[in-house]
């Protein structure tokens, strides 16, 4: 299956072109240039945006600095969500580059949460890991690994060193032979359209009867209004990683395949573009 | 037992202090998926001080970070102490979390058990 671990490294690799752009009213000494990057879809703003900081920073007086939020399109951007799935979820059908505008001042508190350190991204991002794992293996894989492991998953995604991370990761998409895969598969499926944060809840790789379950059979569970009625208008579009996977699709693989380094498969519901 | 099972009930999300409790009788809810309140049981980790009362009454839509600003205001926590609040004694859901989805998937014999604690307690 060598064609499988491919992917592994088309997910890791993915980037989004990005053209970060001083919101209009922050005060400047000289004019501000945008500033491009690609950035990773699997990591988070806060980690991967030192260099937009510091050139924005330049052309700004210290006292009319503070703590950098992002934003597009008047809605601020959540660094404790992966960036692939900020951009599915709310920039997918506009043109590249992913125009995103950074502000300094009048931090959003109802919608964001602060991060004052590369350290508070790990908290979050470990965390989530062993949220993923208590529904993979109740926590026993995580458990069972060391400190310097847990370190060299965080080093691994921090670093963009994909062999570094699934030296380690590869352990926790393990599972036992007599089973078809995890025990509950750690998803969260997004839409703009609701106020909810996000749709998380237990569901089984393989059906009582011995069937693999796929995405579509998770749709239809946890989310029905996502998937078009039988010959009706396809009226969303189910993405992971900028990839409309198809419906059939057994959802175990998707788990170990196009899950984000956090363990979980983003999956974003989002309206059919018309053009 | 230790544990006190007067089940009391927090106030709606909107008010994010948390004034005014009102007791309720968990008998009027209806039960299963349709309730809308979820039962939840804190418990003190290390020196953190604990609340006399441990189960609690929640919307399904209270965040984690709602549930911090409760707990430190009932222990009368300066604003500027920090609070963790963990699942399964393993990991610290995200402040923006629902309670209700973390019920639905770490939930067991009717109720959410959240640890909560001063300090980092699990790494």
């Amino acid at each position: 299956m060598t064609d499988d671990k491919d992917v592994l490294r088309d997910v890791w690799f993915g980037r989004i072109p990005t053209c970060f752009t001083l919101y209009q009213d922050e005060i400047t000494e000289r004019e501000a240039e945008p500033y491009y990057l690609l950035l990773p879809r699997v990591s988070y703003l806060t980690l991967v945006t030192d260099k937009v900081k510091k050139h924005f920073q330049k052309v700004m007086r210290q006292e009319d600095i503070s703590e950098i939020w992002f934003e597009y399109e008047g809605t601020p951007l959540k660094w404790h969500y992966p960036i692939g799935l900020l951009f599915d979820l709310l920039a997918s059908s506009s043109a590249l580059p992913w125009n995103i505008t950074v502000h300094f001042k009048s931090f959003p508190e109802k919608d964001l949460l602060h991060c004052p350190s590369k350290d508070v991204i790990e908290a979050h991002f470990m965390s989530c890991m062993k949220e993923a794992d208590a529904l993979k293996h109740k926590s026993q894989v995580i458990n069972e690994m060391q400190k310097k492991d847990h370190k060299q998953l965080w080093m691994g995604l921090q670093n963009d060193r994909f062999d570094q991370f699934w030296a380690i990761n590869r352990k926790l998409m393990e599972y036992p032979a007599e089973e078809n895969g995890f025990r509950y598969i750690p998803f969260r499926i997004y839409q703009t359209t609701t106020e909810r944060p996000f749709i998380q809840k237990l569901f089984r790789p393989v059906a009582a009867d011995g069937q693999l379950h796929t995405l579509g059979d998770l749709l239809k569970e946890v989310c029905p209004s996502a998937i078009a009625p039988e010959d009706g208008e396809k009226k969303n579009q189910v993405m992971i990683h900028g990839i409309e996977p198809m419906l059939e699709t057994p959802l175990q693989w998707l788990s170990e395949h196009l899950s984000y380094p956090d363990n979980f498969l983003h999956i974003s519901i989002i309206p059919q573009p018309t053009d | 037992g230790e544990e006190q099972e007067s089940v009391l009930q927090l106030p709606p999300s909107t008010a994010a202090g948390g004034e005014g409790l009102t007791e309720v009788s968990p008998e009027t809810e209806p039960a299963g998926d349709t309730k809308k309140k979820i039962d939840i049981l804190l418990k003190a980790v290390g020196d953190t001080p604990i609340m006399k009362t441990k189960k609690w009454a929640v919307e399904r839509t209270r965040t984690i970070q709602g549930l911090i600003d409760f707990i430190k205001k009932f222990l009368k926590l300066v604003a500027s102490e920090q609070l963790f609040i963990y699942v399964n004694q393993s990991f610290a859901p995200s402040p923006d979390q629902e309670v209700g989805t973390l019920y639905e998937c770490f939930g067991s014999d009717g109720k959410l058990v959240l640890h909560y604690c001063k300090s980092q307690a699990w790494g």
